[in-house]
């Protein structure tokens, strides 16, 4: 590597540190479904059907969690993100 | 009672036979008597990894089947009286690995081996769900690329709640990453991730870091375990990793590009 390119490469930010962003985000992600109860991808499944009689909107505008929150209450959460009106 | 290791990734081609072949040799070396399986049925290839392709007879779904007994289809390392290797079956397809047969298999072998090594297939389909499902240890074979840590988190997934240890809630199998095909050099221009990220990113305990290394097409060009090329950085980075799964304690090596002059430094290479 020459010494030009080594100053160069320092600037911006490196796609591996893009990589990474978007692996903690992954990770998280799969590790928060996978606590949950064998039901839950069908009961997304279905919600995000009854949302699209509605709206179109795809699967990842939609988010499903539980929330433990203490020991006898758990919290079903659900968010859905609207596309933008045109 | 034998210690049963996975080799295990999710994603294809990222170094599982290698590194099978690698730790198994490593460990049957030290002195362990060792059995390799290859779990990718219709696709085999850790016999050629090995060099013991032309001494397939039967294979591990011969024996499932009971159309051959483990005597017949083991087949013994011409390196180390210490090694075996259960070769994959050619033809059928994966679903010919049921629970009852492969669950019978490692049983009997677990009366005669230290330690068991499954080769897992990619993916996560019969095959893959088969060559973890008993397992002890898994070996989380990972480049460090997204896509391979994606799948490497997934295959944690099915881990924690797939496998037997899982489903009769005993102590869960013990996860280790290990990073294959490190560029240290991408590394510190900002192309690859690094180890840190990695370790940061699936939160389990590394076991070694093996750097792409052009002794690995060499050794499976020849049909010899890498490990056993103790001159290359990949061969020693092998022999590490089986240090480190025998319980000691030794150094990561190879993490940093070799120094290179300043001249070539400024004017490039
Ligand atoms: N450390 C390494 N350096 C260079 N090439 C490697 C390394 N590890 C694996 N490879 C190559 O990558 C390819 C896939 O390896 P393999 O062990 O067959 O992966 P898998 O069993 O996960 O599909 C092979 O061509 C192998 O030679
Ligand atoms: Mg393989």
């Amino acid at each position: 590597m020459a010494l030009i390119d080594y100053f160069r490469s320092k600037k911006s930010p490196s796609s591996a540190s893009l990589a990474k962003e978007r692996l903690q985000i992954i990770v998280a992600h799969q590790r928060s479904e996978r606590d949950t109860p064998d039901y839950f991808p069908k009961m997304k499944q279905e919600i995000i059907e009854v949302i699209n009689r509605y709206i179109t909107i795809s699967e990842d505008q939609v988010s499903v969690n539980v929330d433990q929150n203490d020991e006898n209450l758990s919290v079903l959460e659900l968010n859905v993100t609207l596309p933008e009106d045109k | 009672m034998a210690q049963i290791i996975v080799v295990t990734s999710g994603k294809g081609g990222v170094g599982k036979t290698t590194s099978s072949a690698a730790i198994a040799t490593g460990l049957a070396l030290e002195g362990h008597k060792t059995v390799v399986i290859d779990f990718d049925i219709g696709l085999r290839n850790l016999d050629l990894i090995m060099g013991c392709e032309r001494r397939v007879v039967y294979d591990f779904v011969n024996v499932i089947n009971g159309e051959a007994n483990l005597n017949q289809a083991l087949i013994k390392d011409k390196r180390s009286n210490n090694l075996f290797i259960l070769p994959a079956s050619q033809t059928r397809d994966k679903d010919a690995l049921t629970k009852e047969g492969v669950g019978k298999v490692l049983e009997d072998l677990s009366k005669d081996f230290e330690y068991i090594i499954c080769d897992s297939p990619a993916g996560i389909e019969q095959g893959a769900m088969m060559s973890l499902y008993y397992a002890d240890i898994a070996i989380i074979t990972t480049n460090p690329e997204v896509s391979s840590v994606r799948d490497s988190d997934r295959i944690l997934g099915m881990l924690q709640s797939k496998s037997r240890r899982a489903e009769q809630n005993l102590e869960p199998i013990q996860e280790y990453l290990l990073l294959t095909r490190y560029s240290p050099k991408r590394v510190t221009t900002g192309e690859m991730l690094s180890v840190e990220d990695v370790e940061e990113i699936l939160a389990i305990e590394l076991v070694g870091v093996i750097p792409e290394s052009q002794a690995v097409l060499k050794a499976s060009n020849s049909g010899t375990p890498v490990i056993l090329d103790n001159e290359s950085d990949a061969g020693k980075a092998y022999s590490d990793t089986v240090e480190r799964l025998l319980g000691n304690n030794v150094p990561l090596r190879f993490l940093e590009e070799e120094k290179k002059g300043l001249l070539k430094r400024i004017f490039g290479s």
